[in-house]
């Protein structure tokens, strides 16, 4: 069965959600990678360690404009004849996956966590990651947007041939303006550590302890809601129902009481450590790990032991 | 400048979820319901300041039964025009996308908004779809929206930062958000709510391209390991060979 898996190449170099995709692809079927911009080939051609046999690459536009990429992999997936599309569910994802699905008639499975069983069904997460749903494609074709961390990528030797690729795909639907780059840090939905801190850290000025067990772990940092609410922390932090979804293998909640809104965003994780002066706080009723002390003290001594860990190994 | 929010409804965020019928349907039992926020906080009330400052109308649609009127009665205390309802159960994104297309059609809207995603679902899925069937541009997931006569501008998120954009209108936007502040409807906006029309229209019968067949909840987690906070050295250990995450 021919797979086509898209993945976004534009940084010039790839990230983990697209290993995670093509590695998803490779257990459906044969898969062709489809992306655009100017990376080299080079680096392209590595997808093949993880199981892509082929990429087109359109080189006539840079950027991840989702009228364009929705041109380009609908050509892609008239071209190959693949009967499932994979995406990661990232920003790119939800906005050019939706798309592709009205253009193709194709079903689309957002937040995908499992490979499609024997009858086609799909796992997925929803009631934002309070339960499990299973999901039925009643079309031909099938779009799969696959929740980011939710499958290691998983090298397979190879390499996959570059084929240059014209997707015809017309003007952009925006104009951009102006882009303010990443600060360098982890992406937050991405990232296999997360720090994250909430209101028991009394104020911005405290926020130095947590950037420091952060640092120290090569983590990302994230909020509850009210502290990016009354402007502690940026909103991009807030995780939760209303907030981003995360599934990393380790959160380290300090001075987070718990709400179900809050596990909500963040039960998904493999390992949950909560720091709470408070014994009775509802989130070490979900915790794997709990520290029954204060933040202030606790945070800088596990900064050290990291520290300490880290040079000894 | 003429507004259609689209939105749904979603359980309220404090709603024990469980599953019925075999696990293949989610219970409603004790169950309340409520505007999805992202839908409320950021695209109505987004929608309801562009009317204020630059005049025009701000219509509320939602594909659902006359059980959902409720739902749609609190966006409408919350402001907006007139709300319509789109005579069907919503069952999937791309049944609730087309009949919202199908009905914006032809009608003129400006701007067609829509949260970021629901609650319940969480697919992020209609606002793309709407956009592709009219074939209009799409922000999708913007945290800011200003109208400039014919274009608007938006700041997107992008990964770990941010995209300044500018759309030629009529498009759609998905809101996230840091877009508006909630608004609480006051007593005259609720009593205004209960007059304004309601109006329902029949569904054109778009088919469903998925199904839910079956739901499960997540394993129970065993019982905390408490660990001595003097004892930092402790936890490393565990989390390096216990559960192996460092
Ligand atoms: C519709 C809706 C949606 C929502 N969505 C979200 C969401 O997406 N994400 C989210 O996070 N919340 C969300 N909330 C809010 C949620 O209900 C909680 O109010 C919020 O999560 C509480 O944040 P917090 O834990 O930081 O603060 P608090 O509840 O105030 O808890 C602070 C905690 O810090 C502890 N503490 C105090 N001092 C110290 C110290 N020195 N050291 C260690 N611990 C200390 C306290 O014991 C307490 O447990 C939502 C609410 C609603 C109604």
């Amino acid at each position: 069965m021919s797979v086509l898996v898209y993945i976004n190449s534009n940084a010039g170099k790839l990230s983990k959600s697209a290993f995670e995709a093509v590695t998803y692809g490779k257990m459906i079927g044969d898969v062709t990678v489809v992306t655009n911009g100017s990376t080299g080939d080079d680096i392209l051609s590595s997808l093949g360690a993880y199981g892509a046999q082929k990429v087109l690459v359109d080189r006539s536009f840079d950027g991840t404009d989702a009228q364009q990429l929705t041109r380009l992999i609908g050509a892609a997936a008239e071209a190959t004849g693949a009967a499932t599309i994979v995406f990661s569910n990232d920003l790119v994802g939800k906005a050019v996956a939706p798309r592709l699905s009205v253009r193709l008639s194709a079903g689309l499975v957002s937040g995908a966590i499992g490979a499609p069983d024997a009858d086609g069904k799909i796992k997925v997460n929803v009631f934002s990651g309070k339960a499990f749903g299973h999901v039925k494609v009643n079309t031909t074709k099938r779009i799969i947007s696959l929740l980011p961390n939710s499958f290691q990528p998983e090298e397979v030797g190879g390499s996959a041939s570059i084929e240059a690729f014209d997707g015809n795909v017309g003007a952009p639907g925006l104009v951009v303006k102006a882009t303010k780059q990443p600060e360098g840090g982890v992406p937050l939905p991405e990232a296999e550590l997360v720090v994250s801190a909430g209101r028991g850290l009394k104020g911005p000025e405290n926020w130095g302890m947590v950037e420091d067990l952060a640092n120290e772990l090569g983590a990302a940092t994230a909020c509850s809601r009210p502290v990016a609410d009354i402007g502690w922390r940026p909103h991009h932090e807030h995780v939760g129902q209303t907030g981003v979804a995360i599934r990393p293998n380790l959160y380290i909640a300090a001075g987070i009481s718990g709400a179900i809104q809050h596990l909500a965003g963040v039960n998904g994780s493999k390992v949950i450590v909560v720091i709470n002066t408070d014994a009775e706080a509802p989130f070490f009723k979900a915790a794997d790990y709990g520290i029954v002390g204060d933040a202030f003290e606790v945070l800088p001594r596990l900064t050290e032991a990291v520290k300490k860990f880290k040079s000894a190994n | 400048m003429k507004i259609l929010v689209c939105i749904s409804k979603a359980p309220d965020t404090t709603s024990k979820i469980a599953f019925t019928e075999g696990n293949t349907k989610f219970s409603e039992d004790g169950v309340q319901y409520i505007v999805n926020p992202y839908d409320e906080w950021y695209a109505l009330v987004r929608g309801l300041e562009l009317k204020e400052s630059l005049g025009g109308t701000v219509t509320i649609v939602t594909v659902g039964t006359a059980a959902d009127e409720p739902t749609i009665r609190k966006a409408l205390a919350i402001g907006a025009d007139e709300a319509v309802r789109i005579d069907a159960e919503a069952k999937d994104a791309f049944q609730v996308a087309t009949e919202i297309a199908n009905y914006a059609k032809g009608q003129g809207f400006d701007l067609i908004l829509t949260g970021k995603e629901t609650i319940n679902y969480n697919g992020s899925q209609v606002a793309g779809m709407i956009a592709e069937h009219l074939d209009l541009p799409l922000v999708s997931l913007a945290s800011k929206l200003d109208v400039n006569g014919v274009t608007a501008t938006c700041d997107k998120e992008i990964v770990g930062g941010l995209e300044t954009v500018e759309v030629q209108l009529p498009a759609v936007i998905s809101c996230a958000k840091g877009m508006a502040e909630q608004r609480i409807p006051n007593m005259r906006g609720i009593m205004a709510a209960r007059t304004k029309p309601l109006n329902v229209v029949a569904a054109s019968a778009s088919e469903l391209n998925t199904e839910f067949v079956a739901y499960d909840l997540p394993a129970p987690k065993s019982a905390v390991k408490l660990i001595d906070p003097e004892n930092m050295d402790a936890l490393v250990e565990l989390l390096h060979n216990e559960a192996k995450v460092i």
